[in-house]
């Protein structure tokens, strides 16, 4: 008897976690539950971060709120599920989360094979290297034989081994399950350097002890886009996805911010116009409400704006745009035109 | 009448369905039949799930190029080597990490038990309060107070403590003098090898004669003779042909000689540590088991103190004491995979974390590490089995 | 004539009795034994004076940032830890919210008084209204979105509330399948008892870890497409399977220890299986392995920890994560420390709850 009721019990502990399955369009499903489920880093500084209170932010985390904007026109409608390495990708095939965005680098085995879609760049990056200032290390081809602190299980690990390869260098991997862990390990000196990528060096020399004792050399040995991802089958979501970043790129270019797009409606460029909803093909073909870009903006900021508050110079990382400025200001960032 | 006859009647046989055996048959082909289904939802659901995802499945992937370089081998690796032998690497780490886990636990463990019983109070004090504390501590809160908090904060190789300049400790590990084997060696090992077989044929032949004559003989002295003997007049004989390599500062780290992983170090302090504790309880409680009247009946009979517990309390107690030390040994070599939280390579980290994430092959390579971790378990049970078997046929 | 009168009894020797006598018996009865009580009284001296002085007396306990450490390092700095504090307790749940976890513990705690109670003789319906009913009402209280309580997902569960909710889940669904399983492996049919072997004997085989892994990354693969669930109740299946076979072989344990002329005069009253199962044997059966359950608990309970590999916060990945605090680094032996202090204090107390349990039951039939 009371086993019964233990059951039953067990059944209803599952019926309160599990949501149940999806029928037909993610997109639908997203709609109908009224918010957008993010898989995010378990911490990383300026990308996806939790602070004291548990809310999270970053420039990853900006990304899902632009989609909850544009879905909702709320871009506080977003629930955040912190993944390890190891699990993001699984989180997004079963269906755990509707998107990835977790400093995610862009591969064509991981866009061809493990049933994913990236949906656009939000950081260009690429692999380098970090030493402490008394080392005197100037360039990473000074690095032979020094030991590195990686995390495991990432591309990071595969183009350090192909560096020293190509290089007829030695060195001695020093991995870890978690970022956290190789810049403790760094700082407490287990290891003569750490690589990642550099957005992510950035992000983990201000957790050391003494960040200025710390350089990030020059060399980028490895090309890393990182984005959004979504899972493949449903292409209304992909869109929905890939034109709100696309949206906020294009908004930084035509000069529209969070504090004046409400003025900006007013404006006389048909540019600006069809991208506040006001002209053209507003939210239709992505089957939102009209002023989707304008909720993104007016909640989230554009590109510009999300980049300096969580990476650049208004951040505790200070990075600079460099290849993430905007096409026409000597970076790649480029969106394909609304219209 | 009618009554009278059916109440005579030997009774009627039981409805099919409620005979026992028939139930049984039943019940237990509705199993069988449940878990089929159920395993082949499960197959079927794993299949659609990785076809859907674009995953290939099998085994293939072993043979690509791993691409990825590993702390600590045990045997030759580098990034060109494939996938496979990435598992075997983990899987000899796991067993080094094993077998001095062991080693060491059982030594502490045996101390710290004898110790707890021991008639000085200062002592059994002190031992219980080890047991008591570190029993009751999770090992992963031990694995990484000893990496953390003791050895990543040491100094680094610039400011290494050293010891007579040839044993250096920093951050980056223990770094020990090599031995590095002259031409000639082998002979020298051939002698130790020969020293060894010979101390087998000296106590087989001293067991004898005492069974046959009563007289004893001193096998201890003679065998240590003849271990260090033999070999070292043999080493001298060839012109010493050993020498030590010394690690050196070079570049960025020390260069050759043997080198200690920290990770290493904390992994195999803490299961020490840990599975000491539990072995020490064994100890005790296996010595506790054996009645006193034992050792009572031994000193009446005039056995000294030592000849006592050598000869009538340790072979008692190691029955009780074997069983729980397979199972404490079991769960070292399982709780060694906790080396993933401090980077030590093992199996786990290296082939079911690394390996695994770079593939994506989830399901092989969970199922290939769960066999490892199956296969240790089923062989020391089993070994655990012949030997309770062989100790009660021993028992009159 | 005179009458003998014997002396007055001489005392003891002063070396025989007494303090003195006490220290001989114990620490000084032979050379060796001197030596290793001096030794002991060295290290003793070496190590025990200079951790009393760290942890209390040098110790920092106030103040709300490090400077105040800063000037004092050869303390420990409790104020790292009581900064931290709720979060250690609560991991991210919502501040406000704090009294729903105070509430469905401090419940539980006036749940479980009465059960210790000699007189109180409801014990078995109480005990199944904190198996039953109390788990239902504690998730209403944790995950909240009834009753006008906000809802709280739980990735922001964490601290020591989830290494307690961890453990507490584990034995809880354990216990069930840990009966059925010994059960069936004490069985007569072959089928039944070589798939509950096999079940076992499988799980106890493998580390937690590794089931911890399967359970974060293949599990979502063998449900059909599109479902999934949390990902701390995947922890939870994976524990509570792995946790069955130990509660399993506990189950059998009692078993066995009941005597066959209880099998045997159930048998002869004619109950089914089930009935002279429930009736008879388990009441018996599983009362004598309390102390084995609460053992599994303990060892449960400190395995929690593992949680922490797949990127669940539990009290120990609190810590960790503390220690990540830019403004707070390198306190990290001062949070190992307060971590272990509250292990070593649940399972020493409940060790020891065992072990007054088990001289208690040990008049019964146990052979």
């Amino acid at each position: 008897m009371n086993k019964f009721h233990v059951i039953a019990t067990s059944v209803a502990l599952a019926a309160a976690f599990t949501t149940s399955a999806y029928a037909g369009a993610r997109f639908d499903a997203i709609k109908a539950k009224g918010f957008v489920q993010c898989g995010v880093s378990t911490g990383l500084p300026g990308f996806s971060m939790a602070d004291d209170k548990g809310s999270w932010s970053g420039l990853d985390v900006d990304v899902c709120r632009a989609a909850a904007a544009a879905m909702f026109g709320d871009a506080s409608k977003v629930k955040y599920s912190p993944l390890t390495a190891k699990e993001r990708f699984t989180a997004l095939q079963s269906g755990e989360i509707d998107i990835l965005s977790r400093n995610t680098t862009w591969t064509l085995t991981r866009d061809s094979s493990l049933g994913l879609n990236f949906a656009g760049v939000n950081y260009y990056d690429g692999q380098g290297f970090m030493v402490t200032k008394k080392l005197g290390v100037k360039s990473a081809l000074e690095l032979d034989g020094a030991s590195f602190c990686i995390q495991a299980g990432t591309t990071t690990e595969l183009n350090l081994a192909d560096y020293f390869r190509a290089n007829k260098m030695s060195y001695t991997p020093i991995t870890y399950d978690s970022s956290d862990e190789t810049a403790k390990a760094f700082d407490a000196g287990r290891c003569d350097a750490l690589t990642s990528d550099q957005s992510q060096l950035y992000a983990l020399r201000i957790k050391l002890g003494n960040p200025d004792g710390a350089v990030v050399l020059p060399e980028i040995i490895s090309k890393e886009p990182l984005g959004p991802v979504v899972a493949q089958g449903d292409d209304e979501w992909f869109n929905l996805v890939k034109w709100s970043l696309y949206a906020m790129l294009n908004a930084e270019e035509l000069g529209i911010t969070s504090a004046n797009v409400d003025e900006m409606k007013s404006s006389k460029d048909p540019n600006v116009l069809r991208l506040l909803g006001a002209e053209g093909i507003k939210g239709k073909g992505l089957g939102v409400a009209d002023e989707w870009a304008y909720s993104i903006v007016k909640q989230v900021g554009n590109y510009g704006e999300a980049f300096e508050r969580n990476v650049g110079m208004g951040s505790p990382l200070k990075i600079a745009r460099g290849q993430n400025a905007l096409w026409n200001k000597g970076g790649i960032q480029y969106a394909p035109p609304i219209r | 009448m009618a009554v009278d006859q059916n109440t005579d009647a030997v009774p009627a046989k039981a409805a099919l369905w409620r005979r026992p055996a028939f139930r049984a048959t039943v019940f237990q082909i509705l199993l069988v039949l449940g878990l089929v289904a159920f395993g082949y939802y499960l197959f079927q659901n794993t299949l659609h799930n990785l076809q859907l995802r674009g995953i290939s499945t099998g085994f293939g992937f072993l043979s690509y190029e791993a691409g990825f370089g590993i702390l600590q081998s045990l045997i030759e690796f580098d990034e060109t080597h494939t996938y496979g032998r990435t598992f075997l690497v983990g899987l000899l780490n796991t067993l080094l990490i094993a077998g001095l886990g062991i080693f060491f636990a059982t030594i502490i463990g045996f101390v710290m038990g004898v110790a707890r019983l021991s008639k000085n109070w200062l002592i059994a004090k002190i031992a219980t309060v080890y047991i008591e504390t570190f029993r009751n501590i999770p090992l992963l809160l031990q694995i990484m107070f000893w990496y953390f908090a003791i050895l990543q904060p040491l100094p680094g190789p610039r400011q290494s403590l050293s010891f007579n300049d040839s044993v250096f400790l920093n951050n980056r590990g223990f770094y020990l003098p090599g031995p590095v084997f002259g031409e000639g060696f082998n002979i020298v090992f051939a002698a130790i090898v020969i020293a060894i077989v010979a101390v087998i044929f000296l106590a087989r032949w001293a067991r004898k004669r005492q069974e046959d004559t009563g007289q004893q003989f001193h096998t201890v002295y003679a065998s240590l003779a003849i271990l260090f003997g033999l070999p070292l007049i043999v080493f001298f004989i060839m012109g010493s042909p050993l020498s030590w390599e010394y690690p050196a500062l070079k570049g960025f780290n020390f260069k050759g000689g043997i080198v200690v992983i920290p990770e290493l170090i904390a992994l195999l302090v803490a299961l020490s540590i840990y599975t000491g504790a539990f072995i020490a309880e064994a100890v005790r409680s296996g010595i506790l088991a054996v009645s006193h009247g034992q050792t009572e009946a031994a000193y009446a009979l005039g056995i000294r103190p030592g000849v006592t517990l050598r000869m009538v309390i340790i072979p008692q107690a190691l029955r009780v004491i074997i069983p729980q030390l397979t199972s404490q040994y079991l769960n070292l070599t399982k709780n060694s995979s906790l080396a993933t939280a401090v980077g030590y390579p093992d199996l786990v980290a290296v082939f079911a974390g690394t390996t695994l994430n770079q593939t994506g092959q989830a399901v092989e390579v969970i199922a290939m590490t769960m066999g490892v971790y199956l296969t240790i378990s089923l062989t020391i049970s089993m070994f655990m089995n012949w030997y309770n078997k062989r100790k009660q046929l021993v028992e009159r | 004539m005179s009458i003998h009168t014997p002396h007055p009894d001489l005392p003891p020797p002063v070396t025989s009795v007494g303090a003195i006598g006490w220290l001989r018996n114990n620490l000084f009865s032979s050379p060796l034994n001197t030596a290793f009580t001096l030794f002991a009284l060295y290290l003793l001296y070496e190590t025990v004076p200079p951790l009393i002085d760290w942890a209390f007396i040098s110790a920092n306990w106030s103040g709300d940032t490090r400077e105040v450490c800063d000037a004092n390092p050869s303390g420990a700095c409790w104020a790292f830890v009581r900064v931290r504090f709720d979060q250690f307790m609560y991991g991210f749940y919502p501040e406000s919210e704090y009294w729903r976890i105070n509430l469905a513990i401090g419940l539980l705690v006036a749940l479980m008084v009465p059960l210790f109670i000699q007189k109180f003789t409801r014990k078995g319906l109480l005990a199944a209204f904190i198996l039953i009913a109390y788990p239902i009402i504690a998730l209403q209280l944790f995950a909240g979105g009834n009753f006008g309580l906000e809802s709280v997902e739980t990735s922001k569960w964490g601290g020591l509330t989830l290494t307690l909710i961890l453990s507490a889940v584990g034995i809880v669904a354990s216990l069930p399948l840990g009966i059925v399983l010994a059960l069936g492996r004490r069985s007569n049919m072959p089928i039944v008892k070589s798939v509950s072997v096999v079940f076992i004997e499988f799980w106890r085989g493998v580390p937690l870890i590794t089931v911890l892994f399967m359970a974060s990354v293949m599990l979502p693969l063998f449900l059909p497409e599109g479902t999934h669930f949390d990902k701390l109740l995947r922890a939870m299946i994976g524990i509570a399977l792995f946790q069955s076979a130990y509660m399993a072989e506990v189950v059998r344990g009692g078993l066995q220890a009941i005597p066959k002329g209880q099998y045997e005069a159930a048998e002869a009253l004619g109950l089914s299986y089930w009935k002279s199962m429930g009736l008879i044997i388990l009441p018996q059966a599983l009362k004598m392995v309390i102390p084995g359950i609460v053992n599994t608990f303990i060892a449960l309970f400190k395995d929690t920890t593992l949680v922490l590999i797949i990127g669940l916060f539990d009290l120990l990945a609190m810590i960790q994560t503390a220690f990540n605090d830019t403004n707070w680094l390198g306190f990290s032996i001062e949070g190992y420390v307060f971590a272990a202090l509250i292990f070593w204090v649940f399972c020493f107390s409940m060790s020891r709850y065992s072990q007054a349990l088990e001289r208690k039951l040990h008049t019964g039939h146990a052979r």
